[in-house]
């Protein structure tokens, strides 16, 4: 029920926003974020009685019968902190959009609301075709946010936006449409369940063609090296809220998919292909820092920065081992506090100064010493300094790759050697401090350059409320691990522990598809079975 | 053995420090921030004292205390478990007292230096915040613990070099502090990857344990222990400022004073040489890198003592000469003699230097101060008038670091030289010709070297005391108004440092010249495992001797082309060699060098990446796919425009093509046979498919040409051919619902 309360909660709360009058601004405001906060407080009440080692709070009611499709919801480890992050992120960005939002308020966060209902869906969906109306369902609202209170080029934007995306959600739908029916013919049921289809094990060639299909819908999600070029655009034009959702969660959407569906799916796919998207991995690491330092426009240089952390996600996925898939869930994580982070301040200075131009600033510390403070501290996790979000995730990313020789299949090329791949990705750690403390050293110190900016305003108490929450969650991730990883790590286990299963299956099948028996692939906890 | 003590409060007492200074300072008021700043770094010297008292006191030799900042895993993935653990040993206790004791010398001296300083609050929070990262470093139990601190330690250094941010200058050189040394975290990451990998742990005390799987051969028949102990060192250049990541250092300068002393001279810049010291199990494994550690540390030594002899600011000078007594330091923890090293020379250096270069740092500070920081020394001369304390304080600075006996430089300095002069390392197997010299020679390179860089040393400390303090002042007339002695919070901790400058060394005065003389020495070796020392007592004069009268050569040669002003032959000395003289003034370009070498082609390459391959590749190709659809869709538009004849006749033509492939489908779909041979009876049956919808046709069939069977509706047609050879065989089937008909046909041979 929580989980059916937590999903729909938001959407309630923007058919209240649709109701009230057009001119009440500040109700407008209010009524969406005591919604947003109210989702917030009960998605706490998910960290009491969560079991580690299975699917919590399933909700499983049969909605199409005839068709298999369940409403059917669960949250594992994985999805339980994603999901906090989704619900801890949208107040906040509702906090900071306060001022900076003023045309168009209750279509506004009627928007933010009905996203945020598509965004937990997603993470929660345990039916694939409820998981692919949610991940719809997320698109659009984004392209209204990016479309209609974006900046000057925000149709080109929000456009690019919605056609890279689509075009790999599209053939996303058919992996999963050919799944439903490959798995109707073996198992003469019709099932949409996320569980009763990774039983299905299909012919290396078929599997081939159905994680293509669901991996590239994932990796222009990521965005992974070369399907970046979205990316950049969108974060740019956005609004703040915008880009804070996209990058926080929106992003993580692609590898939380390649790590819940594409990867246990398609074993012998992953197999084959994780050399080639680990290379692509690395290279965006280095190549989305370089580009990052290279630019003008300090939201593209985030945006930019944002494809080099998610290089690190990927990377663990496709080590497949432990410690390297618990540091790329670990990374999103970071990644989602520290980048959203980085938009809030830079929305900061774009409310007061209506430019992205790194080159209009300079020296701003002096005038906005508590700002200073915050931005720095959101730098440094950036940065991955250690007892800060960012270090954790790519510590154990690194090591997990650096030692991926020992427990995942030897990888034939060179360039994908696990420990060649760890040294190109461990460059990061100098590429990531050279482009971001180029970018604070040009905003915030040195001589004033512009007259505007001697004169503004260091954070309102508003914005202070807003970033307490960023900074305390970024020492928090950094000092005390044990918070998440506690239940990250046996959800992975058991995920890793599936994968090797099936994948062993898959060898011995030769070529024949077939069924896995319900218990090897879904090793739920009793309590888990009992709610189903 | 081991003991439980609180040390987690040691660094929280200066972060809590921190945290009051950086959030509630400014309301707090400056004095509330001098006591709580001052006063959590007494607490936490008094308790690492106490604690090293209770390690020496209570616990046999080579005991540790041991606690951690919470009981939970810091991180615990898959098979990684790391405790946030720390640990007091006699090598951390060392460090923990240098940097709890000179930290609070120079917290007490910035309270003067910084007074007037606006950024005041700030200031102390950042050197709070940098005694915990310090001390977090030297007390964490394993790789990991310690890289926090180390990463701490130079986000701090960051933090401070760039303390005056509003001059770019200053913000750049923090920022490239920083940066470079990440090259160095670059490499200190892959060690602690690598050692995970082969050894399972990170902790400081298993590595014991572990000796065997870092003797095994790696990579290219190497022990994985040679590969750890490379990346450790990469990652302790960096740190430490050596050769080839030092570049940082000078430019470090930018930052307040105390800050150099603290950071730049005394604890931060040294965490290399413990860090060596500490992975001494995983060097032994390796002796060559230990050579490594030594080569870079003694071509250091000399590099940087050369380019300090022409530096003209004060504190360039300073900085140089620290690169270069670290290269002192790692000569010595990299000096290996018969399986192991000369590590306690190498510590005693680190804490006599703590004490003699800070006072450089200080004693600059107080010159600074009272010259309205004004740090170019042709403009200095006869300050000793003005600034009495701090003249004498520096003399016997500038005398310790020389190595004048019986100051502290004079011993630890010493130790080092003798063991470079016993330094051996073991061979390969079957040595070539080359490395048996080598291997016979490093010795004494490494010790002509050292000498070397010695006498430069006590040549360019006293060119500098005698251009500051000696001779008539060069500076201009206003600024001789200002000269004044520091105030006594200065002056009273410059004292005490020169006091320590002249005591420290008795600390470890060498065993030859009477049992349990060497204290140091023999605090360190349950730890360190002592070198096994060939000195006899007249060895130790004789090299005592050689190092005295080279020093005292250095400085009498300073003296006279010094000793009152520039003379004359430093101008035609300096006219002579125009071109040597500017390389070395400009450090030998090496900073122009890695600007060319390293940071342009980093720059070019992402601006090519991101206006090539991003903009014209990437969204090139993607921008052509859209290009190819809208054009697609520009022509299908002209079927749109509106006109109805136009669409009239489209519907016309397109409901004509779709009734004449209706009408055709069926008889094209039956107008397929089979053929069957039997000799010369053949049969054919036509379409073979049993389809509803084909029964309904009618076939007939052509045999050879010229006529055709009669239409009938069953599809089995036979026929006996007479002769042999090629027949053409024809079906034709017939639709009578639309009248549509459709042929196909086939060779046959009949033999």
């Amino acid at each position: 029920m929580i989980l059916t309360l937590i999903t729909f909660l938001p959407l309630c709360g923007a058919l209240l926003c649709m109701l009230l009058p057009r001119e009440e601004e500040g109700l407008l405001r209010g009524t969406a974020f005591v919604t947003a906060l109210a989702t917030f407080v009960a998605s706490l009440f998910l960290l009491s009685g969560f079991n580690p080692h299975g699917w919590s709070f399933v909700v499983d009611v049969p909605w199409v019968a005839a068709l298999g499709i369940h409403y059917h919801l669960g949250v594992d480890g994985i999805s339980l902190w994603l999901v906090l992050l989704t619900t801890f992120l949208v107040p906040i960005v509702l906090l900071g959009s306060w001022h900076s939002i003023n045309k168009k308020v209750r279509e506004f966060m009627v928007t933010v609301l009905i996203l945020e209902t598509g965004m937990i869906g997603t993470f929660l969906a345990l039916d694939l075709f409820m998981f692919y109306v949610f991940w719809e369902v997320m698109l659009i609202p984004m392209y209204f946010i990016i479309g209609i209170w974006g900046g000057d080029r925000r149709l080109y934007a929000s456009i690019k936006f919605v056609l890279f995306t689509m075009v790999g959600s599209l053939l996303m739908v058919v992996a999963i449409i050919y799944l439903y029916v490959r798995h109707h013919e073996l198992a003469h049921t019709w099932s949409f369940d996320y569980q009763e289809l990774s039983r299905l094990v299909l012919s290396p060639h078929e599997q081939l063609f159905c994680f293509g299909a669901f991996a590239l819908a994932f990796c222009i999600k990521i965005p992974l090296f070369p399907l970046h070029t979205w990316l950049p655009d969108a974060h740019t034009e956005a609004p703040t809220g915008g880009s804070v959702l996209l990058a926080s969660v929106m992003l993580k959407f692609g590898t939380y998919g390649l790590l819940r569906f594409a990867i246990p799916y398609f074993p012998d796919a992953m197999a084959e292909l994780a050399p080639l998207l680990s290379v692509l991995a690395v290279i965006g690491i280095i190549y989305g820092s370089l580009v990052a330092f290279a630019q003008k426009d300090m939201k593209k240089m985030i945006a930019y920065s944002s494809v080099a952390h998610l290089g690190f996600v990927v990377l663990g996925l496709m080590m497949w081992n432990v410690k390297a898939i618990d540091g790329a869930i670990y990374v999103m994580l970071a990644h989602g506090i520290s980048t959203g982070g980085l938009f809030l301040c830079i929305g900061v200075l774009y409310e007061r100064r209506h430019t992205r131009r790194i080159d209009e600033y300079g020296g701003i510390a002096a005038v906005m010493p508590r700002f200073a403070g915050v931005f720095l501290i959101i730098t440094l996790a950036s940065i991955g300094l250690p007892a800060l979000c960012g270090f954790v995730g790519e510590f154990l990313v690194l090591t997990g790759t650096f030692g991926a020789y020992a427990t995942w299949a030897g990888l034939p090329h060179f360039f994908a050697h696990p420990k060649v791949l760890a040294l190109f990705a461990t460059s990061g750690v100098i590429l990531s401090a050279v482009y971001m403390l180029f970018l604070y050293q040009r905003l915030m110190y040195g001589p004033i350059t512009h007259a505007r900016n001697r004169e503004l305003p260091d954070l309102s108490r508003r914005e202070v409320m807003v970033f307490v929450p960023i900074v305390i969650m970024a020492f928090w991730l950094g000092v005390y691990p044990s918070t998440f990883l506690r239940t990250i790590d046996p959800a992975v286990d058991r995920t890793v522990a599936a994968f090797k299963i099936k994948y062993q299956a898959g060898v011995q099948a030769t070529d024949l598809p077939k069924m896995l028996p319900e218990i090897a692939a879904s090793p739920a906890s009793p309590e888990g079975e009992e709610k189903r | 053995m081991t003991a439980a003590f609180p040390l987690h409060l040691i660094p929280l007492l200066p972060l809590a420090g921190a945290a009051f200074a950086l959030l509630v300072g400014k309301r707090a008021g400056k004095d509330a921030v001098t006591l709580v700043c001052l006063g959590v770094v007494a607490a936490a010297a008094l308790m690492a004292f106490y604690a090293v008292y209770l390690l020496h006191g209570q616990l046999p030799p080579g005991g540790s205390l041991t606690d951690a900042f919470f009981d939970a895993p810091w991180m615990k993935a898959g098979d990684l478990e790391v405790h946030p653990g720390l640990m007091l040993d006699r090598l951390s206790a060392v460090m923990v007292m240098v940097v709890t004791g000179i930290g609070f010398l120079i917290h007490l001296y910035s309270t003067a230096y910084m007074e007037h300083d606006e950024g005041y609050t700030r200031f102390f929070g950042y050197l709070n915040l940098f005694m915990a990262a310090m001390l977090i470093l030297v007390l964490g139990d394993s790789l990991l613990v310690t890289f926090v601190g180390w990463e701490g330690v130079g986000l701090c250094s960051y933090l401070l070099i760039g303390f005056w941010f509003d001059k770019d200058a200053n913000a750049y050189a923090g920022r490239k502090a920083f940066v470079v040394n990440r090259i160095g975290d670059f490499a200190f990451l892959l060690a602690m990857f690598l050692t995970f990998s082969i050894t399972s742990t990170l902790k400081y005390s298993d590595m014991g344990g572990v000796v065997e799987a870092l003797h095994a051969p790696l990579w290219f028949g190497l022990p994985g222990a040679y590969f750890v102990g490379i990346l450790i060192l990469i990652g302790c250049t960096g740190k430490s400022a050596q050769i080839p990541l030092y570049i940082w250092l000078p430019d470090a300068m930018a930052g307040p004073t105390p800050v150099s002393a603290l950071i730049h001279a005394a604890t931060m810049v040294t965490a290399g040489v413990y860090m060596v010291a500490r992975m001494h199990v995983v060097f032994e494994v390796a002796p060559a890198t230990l050579a490594a550690v030594a080569g870079i540390g003694a071509a250091t030594a000399l590099f940087a003592a050369t380019i300090a002899i022409a530096q003209r600011d004060l504190k360039k000078v300073l900085a140089y000469s620290t690169i270069s007594q670290l290269g002192f330091m790692f000569v010595a923890v990299g000096s290996h003699l018969h399986g192991t090293s000369n590590y306690e020379a190498g510590i005693f250096h680190l804490v006599t230097h703590a004490f003699f270069k800070a006072g450089l740092f200080l004693g600059a500070g107080s010159v600074l101060h009272a010259l309205a920081n004004e740090g170019d020394i042709t403009r200095m001369g006869g300050l000793k008038k003005y600034l009495p304390h701090t003249r004498w304080t520096f003399l016997i600075y500038c005398l310790a670091i020389s190595g004048i006996f019986p100051f502290a430089g004079f011993w630890s300095k010493d130790a080092i030289l003798a063991g470079a002069h016993a330094a051996l390392w073991p061979t390969s197997p079957n040595p070539g010709g080359a490395e048996i010299w080598f291997a016979a020679h490093t010795g004494q390179i490494l010790y002509w070297t050292l000498l070397a860089a010695a006498a430069c040393t006590a040549f360019y400390m006293f060119r500098l005391y005698f251009l500051v303090f000696e001779g008539e002042y060069r500076g201009t007339e206003e600024k001789k108004h200002h000269l004044h002695e520091s105030p006594p919070a200065m002056t009273v901790v410059l004292w005490l440092l020169a006091l320590g400058s002249i005591g420290i060394g008795l600390l470890g005065i060498p065993d030859e010249f009477g049992s349990r003389l060497d204290r140091f020495g023999d605090f360190l070796s349950p730890v360190l495992q002592a070198q096994a020392r060939v000195e006899t007592r007249s060895d130790f004069l004789i090299g005592a001797a050689i190092a005295l009268s080279v020093s005292s050569a250095a400085i009498l040669l300073a003296w006279v082309l010094y000793g009152n002003g520039f003379s004359p032959r430093v101008k035609r000395f300096v006219a002579a060699v125009p071109r040597l003289y500017k390389t070395v003034l400009n450090k030998y370009y090496i900073d122009e060098i890695y600007d060319v070498l390293v940071v342009r082609p980093v720059r070019w390459t992402a601006i090519i990446f991101w206006r090539a391959v991003d903009s014209v590749l990437i969204d090139g190709t993607i921008n052509l796919v859209a290009l190819i659809v809208g054009g697609i869709g520009k022509l299908v538009r002209y079927l749109q425009n509106g006109d109805v004849q136009r669409y009239l006749v489209g519907i016309l033509v397109g409901a004509a093509i779709i009734f004449w492939g209706a009408t055709n489908w069926t008889a094209r779909q039956g107008a397929k046979f089979i053929v069957t041979q039997h000799g010369h009876e053949v049969i054919v049956t036509a379409a073979p498919e049993d389809d509803l919808a084909f029964r309904r046709l009618r076939f007939r069939v052509e045999w050879e040409g010229g006529t055709y069977t009669p239409e009938q509706t069953a599809t089995i047609f036979t026929h006996h051919y007479d002769k042999a050879g090629k027949h053409k065989i024809t079906v034709e089937a017939f639709d009578p619902r639309w009248g549509t008909h459709a042929t196909v046909s086939q060779k046959l041979v009949i033999k």
